[in-house]
């Protein structure tokens, strides 16, 4: 054998990699997130999987698009905006109009991600913003609850309804709302399953908590955050004299701390970091639905926390074993 | 706080194919190339010229210089040239070539040393030109006489082979386990150091129980299972694995009580008490999907890798990477026409699978480099540090602590090359403190020319 030095490789070490990769990465996601759309086409009916499918295609598009006006090398194979697009449509009521929910996909993709730098630069969840900026824009789509058949008739009896009668699309308050109003609201057990009214993604703690521990078991997320969040939210509900279940069951919860508050970009790096983020969003969260005029506080949790996530990051810097805290002493 | 029982790690496949293949001693290849530096420290001298005739174990290279492991001749036959080009070390090196006769004949000199104190284990150990063979080579006479060796009171045996692929230190671990527990006890007593762990990754249970057995009446040593996490066998890890003490950057094993050798340092140790034998053989591991007949071997020092690889049968393909060492931390070498030195461990040869450059995409920020890390790093921090040249950062975030295990770039699912990153950033760091200290120096004159 005579090897022609050229053809050999001189890298730097190591030589072998892990085979995840960051495509392989968000297909775990997406696939964590699928129980939840299966309880959304149940409770919600079809037109669930319409808008999760106009919002991943938006999603891809506007990815593609702008990656291509702005010369920088296509990253839709990484399948972070397939992942940004299920998030926004499970934030959206599903009977919003299409059109709103692809505005929802221009601000995420567009605005929130890419004009910041692309994917792991945006300082905000793409998606999260996506929610808010439709959720001030056109606040009544936004603010709509289809009732269904299949759902708690608690919240038909809140409208004056009784479950089913209605041959007509009605919609109602959320539970949170119910809440907020002081009125009835629906069983722990239907706050748990979802078959209750809200946003198409975040009503069933039991499918978005199946879809966690897949996550949890592959090691794409770590526990800290939803751990930490939902702890709070538990302690908090509990020290007000509500019912903690309820609280970690209801509203965006379940999708925010599992989905959204783990999004890496826009989370701290280290356990410690992330034990305080958690904490900040749960505390946030109970803080807006309890104190403030809006029944739900996720979201503004969420987008307040992401701005400090920097900050956290700099205040957990990780000590090098062996070495006391403020340098060597010898 | 809960204290900390382990560092962090990854985990790996092992790919231990030739796990059995008991070691197979090569035939002396036609040619010998044996450079002067095989070691950290000063280059030795040839003490021999072209036309001399050499045999085994004779020396052939040697220094005045405090730091530094002579070199003897892996082979009997006529020496025919001595001639400067590149090593492996990726430094023009003066090297001894031999013609080899095929008789290996025994130099003389190849009789067993009259040890009875310290200083003659440690001429001992000098002359038996032993260098690290957990790939630092540093000259083992030097870490074995450090300032203080009163507060020294721990040997480790390093017999983690915590790298895939590679196995000749289990095979070298099942084969020699007696001269390794004698080596052992020898330094033990010539140092005066209290205690000894061998300590072997839980992957190589047959070794694990062997030394258990050989050592049960020997109280001041400990065997002891390492866990299947990489990087146990670098020496930080396998310190604090088994005493639980941190060795810092900037600090030796034995500023905190500890010395540490390979396995096939003590072995080769042993082996120079009993024969006299000097370090002129090594063992290792030939593998990786291109090798015909994947195997552990034992060369002459100076043979060429491309001669290793024809033993072993050829390759399947041409190769694209040739690796010195296991593909975690190993070099990848430019070309098949360099010799084996006392340092390597392992041949791997690999194609395209294991050669293409994974385009880098954008750091997600998903933490599992700082997960890998087991001396508590955050190299994404770092990676970023150093591709805006921020020292202020860099230093900050501790770069000098890396010890460039590749925990991090394995587990980067965007595919950066942090621990290369933090390798270069480590220079410009070091520069930086340079640069501070001379500064300072001329200050001082300054001031006192005033």
């Amino acid at each position: 054998m005579n090897t022609k030095d050229s053809q050999l490789i001189v890298s730097s070490a190591p030589h072998i990699v892990d085979p995840v990769d960051t495509a392989s990465i968000m297909k775990d996601v997406v696939l964590a997130l699928m129980p939840a759309l299966a309880v959304a086409v149940y409770v919600f009916g079809i037109r669930a999987l319409l808008l999760v499918a106009t919002c991943v295609g938006t999603s891809v598009l506007f990815e593609g698009v702008t990656r291509k006006m702005l010369n920088r090398p296509q990253t839709i194979g990484d399948f972070s905006a397939v992942v940004t697009g299920v998030i926004l449509s499970y934030n959206l009521p599903v009977s919003i109009p299409l059109w709103m929910a692809a505005i929802g996909s221009f601000v995420a993709i567009v605005v929130v991600k890419q004009l910041f730098g692309g994917l792991g630069q945006n300082f905000a969840n793409p998606a999260l913003v996506g929610r808010i900026v439709l959720f001030t824009s056109f606040s009544t789509a936004m603010t709509s609850w289809p009732l269904t058949d299949r759902m708690s008739s608690v919240l038909w009896e809140a409208n004056g309804l009784v479950a089913g009668a209605a041959t007509d699309a009605v919609t109602g308050a959320t539970p949170l709302a119910l809440f907020a109003n002081a009125k009835d609201v629906p069983s722990n057990l239907d706050m748990f399953l979802g078959t209750v009214s809200g946003s198409m993604g975040e009503v069933s703690a039991a499918a978005l908590l199946l879809g966690g521990a897949y996550l949890l078991v592959k090691k794409v997320i770590d526990p800290a955050i939803p751990v930490a969040f939902l702890g709070t939210v538990a302690v908090m509900a509990v020290a007000m004299g509500f019912d903690p279940i309820f609280h970690m069951c209801a509203g965006g919860a379940m999708l925010g701390a599992i989905f959204m508050a783990t999004d890496y970009a826009t989370s701290p790096l280290t356990t410690k970091g992330k034990i305080i983020f958690g904490i900040g969003c749960g505390f946030l969260t109970m803080g807006i639905r309890i104190f403030a005029s809006y029944p739900e506080g996720v979201s503004f949790a969420l987008l307040l926390m992401n701005i400090l996530t920097p900050h956290i990051d700099k205040w957990t810097k990780l000590n090098i074993h062996g070495v006391p805290k403020g340098g060597e002493k010898s | 706080m809960i204290s900390l029982k382990h560092l962090k790690g990854i985990h790996l496949d092992h790919h231990k194919n030739t796990a059995g293949f008991t070691i197979v001693p090569m035939p002396v290849p036609e040619k010998v190339y044996i450079p002067m530096v095989q070691h950290i420290g000063a280059p030795n001298v040839p003490v021999v010229s072209p036309g001399d005739r050499v045999k085994v174990g004779q020396l052939i290279g040697d220094s005045e210089a405090p730091v530094c492991a002579p070199v003897h001749s892996s082979v009997s036959g006529e020496v025919v040239a001595i001639e400067t080009f590149m090593t492996q070390m990726g430094r023009n090196d003066v090297n001894i070539v031999i013609e080899t006769d095929g008789k290996q004949e025994l130099a003389d000199t190849v009789v067993p040393p009259v040890v009875t104190n310290k200083e003659e284990f440690l001429k001992a150990v000098r002359a038996s030109g032993l260098v690290g063979l957990g790939g630092a080579a540093f000259p083992t006479h030097i870490k074995y006489n450090p300032r203080n060796p009163e507060e020294v009171d721990t040997l480790i045996i390093n017999g983690a082979e915590c790298e895939p692929y590679i196995t000749v230190d289990h095979m070298t671990m099942l084969a020699h386990a007696r001269e390794i527990v004698d080596g052992t006890l020898n330094t033990l007593k010539y140092l005066s150091i209290k205690k000894g762990i061998i300590a072997i990754e839980g992957n190589k249970p047959d070794a694990i129980s062997l030394f258990k057995d050989l050592t049960k009446d020997i109280p001041e040593i400990e065997v002891f299972e390492l866990r299947l996490v990489y990087p146990q066998g670098a020496e930080r890890v396998i310190i604090f694995e088994t005493t639980g003490r941190h060795l810092i950057a900037g600090k030796l094993p034995a500023d905190i009580g500890v010395l540490v050798s390979n396995v096939n340092s003590i072995l080769k140790l042993q082996q120079y008490l009993e024969t006299g034998m000097p370090l002129v053989t090594k063992s290792l591991t030939v593998d990786g999907n291109l090798i015909v007949h994947p195997q552990n071997v034992e060369v002459p020092i100076g043979t060429k890798i491309r001669d290793v690889i024809e033993f072993c049968g050829g390759t399947k393909r041409d190769p694209k990477k040739i690796l010195f060492g296991g593909p975690m931390m190993g070099r990848a070498m430019p070309s098949d026409d360099l010799a084996i030195l006392k340092g390597n461990n392992a041949i791997l040869v690999f194609d395209e699978a294991f050669s293409t450059m994974n385009p880098e995409t954008a750091c997600i920020n998903c933490g599992r480099c700082v997960r890998g890390c087991p001396m508590n790093l955050m190299p994404t921090t770092l990676a970023k540090a150093w591709d805006r040249k921020d020292l202020e950062t860099l230093k900050a975030y501790d770069a000098l602590t890396c010890m460039e295990c590749g925990s991090c770039s394995y587990s980067c699912p965007a595919r950066i090359q942090l621990s290369y990153k933090i390798k270069l950033a480590k220079d410009l760091v070091m520069q930086d403190l340079r640069k501070q200290v001379e500064q300072a120096k001329a200050q001082a004159e300054g001031g006192k020319n005033a």
